[in-house]
């Protein structure tokens, strides 16, 4: 019995190190995903964000054809970076919306003047409930709305031009 | 030129290190003790050779060298003298060479000071100081070298974090590192004892004071960080079970599990494994801690820049030293014997029992701040927090308590319950009446735990003193005195705690000049709000007139601070101290029409948290100095004697 | 003197990147009146992990989305909801990790078990030490 205990811390030990050495060759990952992804998306209301273009219901997400839901703010320095890649999308044929968190019209107004305007539609969330609803913990994140409402795919982070054919092929799945 | 002496004196250090391992070896293997004259200044050397490393680091932050790549990334001319010297171990490098020196320090003091040691024991243990810092050395030079150059060099540095730009940094770190690196010493006395199968009363003694003086440093460490935490970050909380302070809670865990064990060897033979596994295991704690807070692979408030392939090494470095630490002991412990026998009833087995408790809180600190990288190996992302580890570790630590207590009311060898129960009445009494009081007073209104915690905190306090009754206290004995006021430390930080979690009062309000917010029997009223400027800083200031019943009114001075380089806004809350608590007043955001953000906690007897630990620290001291004094006076009288 | 004002100046000027220019959310920083309610709302903050400083619950955070979060607590709390029940609601967003508080997930259940363990261990290792005493 004493034998046992005595090389017990060892192979406790052993046990550590494994549990660490698994940590290191983990890549980082910071990142909380959404638990949604697969589930049909929350129902919400949202007005208008920008003068331009109209404001954004979970209804409207409804169409039968797959969409983009692009989550974004015109606080947020890599929603500026985006902003190019998203454009492609919509040259592509790819019907994105939008939702602009923590935000104010004129304020919206100025970058999409700046950096363009791919969206159809874009809702103002001033205290993100609808980003806490699909489980979206940043900006930027953009999600793929399959034709019956369903989130199917999550993006965090800005789109990169190395994304882009991940995102395109997602949106053909989802139909 | 600085750079280049500091990192030739680290090489020359490392040089110096591998000889002395050497040396040790080979005087251990040929059975040669004499060696040991040659061991012990070449470790007093070496222990020279870091600190002018690490005083050149110091130096070139002082004057802010632009052409060092450290001081460049987190450093500013701009910076306060205080900040520029702190900031030399605020940062990877930096706190890394900080480690390696008081290694060497530690060890080049084994060197110079003790003699009670048998010479090949005292061999094997600088032996063991060595092979450690060899390790930690090759990390540094090769892979963490504070010394590297840039060129050309930057015209300004990047700043220092402004959390850190506080006089907590001069204090804090340093402080920290002495005790759980000086923990390194007991940990190469282990190692060394079982080399040499000399795990006896004498070596316990001589290790005593090692094992004291480093355990005070750790206390005084944490307790200086949970209140540099608690003014600094702006919401009221000393302790958050983050990682980083695990890893400083663990080793302190285990060093005061083997400060208990080593006395229980040193007077009564007993609790030989114990002790060799305890030292080996709270010098452990320090590296793991150390690899958690430096490989990123958990999430901290207080984790260095993250690079994996330094976490590799240091890995490398645990596996070798920790995995060999207990490869030895499986293999030699075998032959250490057992000690003196004792009985059920007997401060033996209150100690043990002592022992055990620390042990399983280490654990489950040490289980709940890994479970998350467990789970997320698996696919499945969870967090462990305030809830698990209060509600696992509070009521063990209760009873931990409540043996602390007991422990020192009970005889050596063998004593009988119903004695010790006995001597207990006043304090149980006095626990009666809390609970009397509290139900009354407070039924419903505060948890569980805080309610077991008051009634515990004031019953273990009062038989904290009992060891003192009838004794003549002139001649009581100073490491007697030393035992008293440390346990009468934790009664008394626990009864902060426990109050605080009890009855803090909080209150958010959005005021303009001239409202009034009322907290506890507090009102405050907003008298203006003003930029002011500092160094490095511009800030946000409110004028905040406070008082209560009718006192005299004190203006307080919250600011929300704003830094350019690099840009952080802080918050710098207000305390206002007084005998029964303190006040903590922060300012927080504009929230609209020219209304402020104001949070206010009223919170009674929080202060004596920290009162606490330091008087931990101090019986510790004591304690320190009235064996070393004891030690003095014995060898004088024996001198005296045979002259 | 100058300095000073174009310190400030600075201050009043620089737009904060990564972080909204609009005011918190009514309940971010405000109480609910009703203590009873308050401390529902406040045990359930300081449970709820802080999605932008992973390091510190929602009560202690200064991130905008700790703060919205905080407000939608209190006003959930206000209209009635059990803490549990909204506690539940974020986890299905954001799953386990956003709570501090361990679900009953069995993939937590070793956390619990460690304890016991390792208390049993302990006695176990007691018994050795006091029968090794009365044996000798």
């Amino acid at each position: 019995m004493r034998r046992l205990l005595i090389w017990l811390p060892l192979v406790l030990f052993a046990g550590f190190f494994i549990l660490f050495a698994s940590g290191l060759l983990k890549p980082d990952d910071r990142v909380i995903t959404s638990k949604l992804v697969g589930k049909p998306l929350p129902a919400f209301t949202l007005p208008a964000a920008a003068s331009d273009r109209p404001p954004l219901a979970s209804a409207g997400l409804v169409t039968g054809q797959p969409r983009l839901l692009n989550i974004f703010a015109s606080w947020c320095v890599p929603c500026a970076a985006e902003a190019p890649q998203l454009m492609a999308l919509k040259e592509a044929g790819v019907e994105i919306d939008a939702i602009a968190i923590r935000d104010a019209r004129p304020d919206v107004d100025r970058f999409l003047q700046r950096y363009g305007n791919p969206y159809s539609r874009i809702g103002l969330d001033a205290r993100s409930s609808v980003q806490i609803a699909i489980g979206s913990s940043g900006v930027p994140e953009s999600f793929v709305i399959d034709g019956k409402g369903r989130i199917t795919y999550q993006h965090i982070g800005d789109i990169r031009a190395d994304d882009l054919p991940t995102i395109l092929k997602r949106l053909k799945d989802a139909r | 030129m600085i750079a280049e002496a500091g990192l030739a004196a680290l090489w020359l250090a490392a040089a110096l290190a591998l000889l002395q391992l050497m040396l040790s070896g080979i005087g251990l293997a040929g059975h040669k003790p004499n060696l040991l004259g040659a061991v012990r200044p070449v470790a007093v050397a070496q222990g020279t050779l870091t600190t002018i490393a690490f005083v050149s680091l110091i130096t070139l932050f002082m004057r802010s060298d632009m052409s060092v790549l450290l001081v460049a990334t987190n450093s500013h001319s701009m910076k306060p003298w205080l900040y520029k010297f702190a900031g030399t171990w605020g940062n990877h490098e930096g706190s890394m060479l900080l480690w390696v020196t008081v290694m060497g320090v530690a060890g080049a003091a084994v060197a110079l000071f003790e003699r009670a040691l048998h010479r090949e024991t005292h061999m094997a243990t600088l032996g063991g100081q060595a092979a450690i810092s060899l390790g930690f050395y090759a990390f540094l030079i090769f892979a963490s070298n504070p010394f590297a150059r840039i060129d050309p060099p930057a015209a300004d540095g990047q700043g220092l974090n402004p959390l850190l730009q506080d006089p907590g940094l001069a204090f804090h770190p340093p402080t920290l590192y002495l005790g759980y690196v000086g923990l390194s010493v007991a940990f190469s006395f282990a190692v060394g004892a079982l080399l040499t199968r000399q795990v006896d009363a004498a070596f316990a003694r001589a290790m005593r004071p090692w094992v004291l003086a480093a355990w005070i440093l750790l206390t005084l460490g944490i307790t200086a960080g949970s209140y540099w935490a608690y003014y600094e970050l702006g919401w009221g909380g000393w302790w958050f079970w983050d990682p980083v302070e695990n890893a400083s809670l663990m080793p302190w865990l285990a060093a005061t599990a083997l400060l208990h064990s080593v006395t229980v060897l040193a007077t009564r033979d007993a609790l030989r494994a114990w002790t060799v596994m305890l030292a080996v295991i709270a010098f452990s704690m320090s590296m793991v801690g150390t690899f958690l807070v430096r490989s990123g692979i958990l999430t901290s408030v207080h984790a260095f820049a993250v690079d994996p392939e330094r976490g590799t090494f240091i890995l490398v470095l645990l596996g070798l030293y920790i995995g060999g630490a207990l490869a030895l002991f499986g293999w030699r412990v075998g032959a250490v014997r057992e000690g003196a026998p004792f009985e059920l009833v007997s401060r033996e087995t209150m100690l043990v029992v002592n022992n055990l408790l620390l042990s399983v809180i280490l654990g489950l600190v040490l289980i709940g701040t890994l479970y998350p990288l467990l789970t997320e190996a698996f696919g499945h992302k969870v967090s462990v927090g305030a809830p698990y580890f209060d509600r696992i570790a509070g009521p063990i630590a209760l009873i931990l308590m409540i043996v602390m207590a007991a422990g020192p009311l009970t005889r050596w060898r063998r004593d009988r319950l119903g004695e010790v129960s006995r001597r207990m009445i006043v304090p149980a009494i006095v626990a009666l009446l809390v609970l009397a009081g509290l139900a009354i007073l407070a039924w419903g209104k505060i948890g569980v735990l805080p309610f077991l915690g008051l009634i515990v905190a004031l019953a273990v306090g009062v038989a904290s003193v009992a060891p003192l009754w009838k004794r003549n206290l002139r001649r009581t004995p100073l490491f007697t005195w030393g035992m008293v006021i440390a346990h009468l430390g934790c009664a008394v930080g626990l009864a902060g705690m426990a109050s605080d979690s009890a009855f803090t009062v909080e209150k958010l309000a959005a005021v303009r000049p001239g409202d009034i917010v009322e907290a506890a029997d507090w009102k405050l009223r907003l008298l203006q709000i003003s930029p002011v400027a500092g160094d490095n800083w511009t800030a946000l200031q409110a004028d905040m007139e406070v008082y209560r019943n009718g006192g005299s009114p004190v203006i307080l001075h919250p600011q929300s601070r704003f830094f350019a380089s690099p840009p952080t806004t802080t918050t710098e809350a207000a305390l206002l101290t007084r005998w029964n608590g303190q006040l903590y007043v922060v300012l927080g955001q504009e929230a609209d029409e020219g209304r402020w953000q104001v949070r206010v906690w009223w919170k009674p007897f929080v202060t004596l948290i920290w009162l606490g630990g330091a008087l931990i620290a101090l019986g510790g001291a004591l304690a320190l100095l009235g064996r070393e004094r004891r030690g003095w006076l014995l060898k004088w009288r024996a001198r005296a004697v045979t002259a | 003197m100058k300095r000073l004002l174009a310190l400030i100046a600075l201050l009043f000027s620089t737009p904060l990147s990564a972080q909204s220019a609009l005011p918190p959310a009514p309940y971010a920083d405000r109480q609910i009146s009703d203590p009873a309610l308050e401390r529902k709302a406040k045990a359930l903050m300081e449970t709820i992990r802080c999605l932008t400083c992973q390091s510190q619950s929602i009560a202690d955070s200064n991130a905008s989305l700790a703060g919205d979060m905080r407000s939608q607590i209190r006003e959930r709390i206000i209209a009635g909801e059990e803490p549990e029940h909204i506690r539940a609601w974020l986890i299905e967003r954001y799953g386990d990790w956003v709570s501090y508080e361990p679900t009953a997930d069995p993939v937590l259940w070793p956390l619990w078990g460690a304890p016991l363990l390792l208390i049993g261990l302990g006695l176990l290792l007691l018994r050795g030490r006091i029968k090794k005493g009365r044996r000798s």
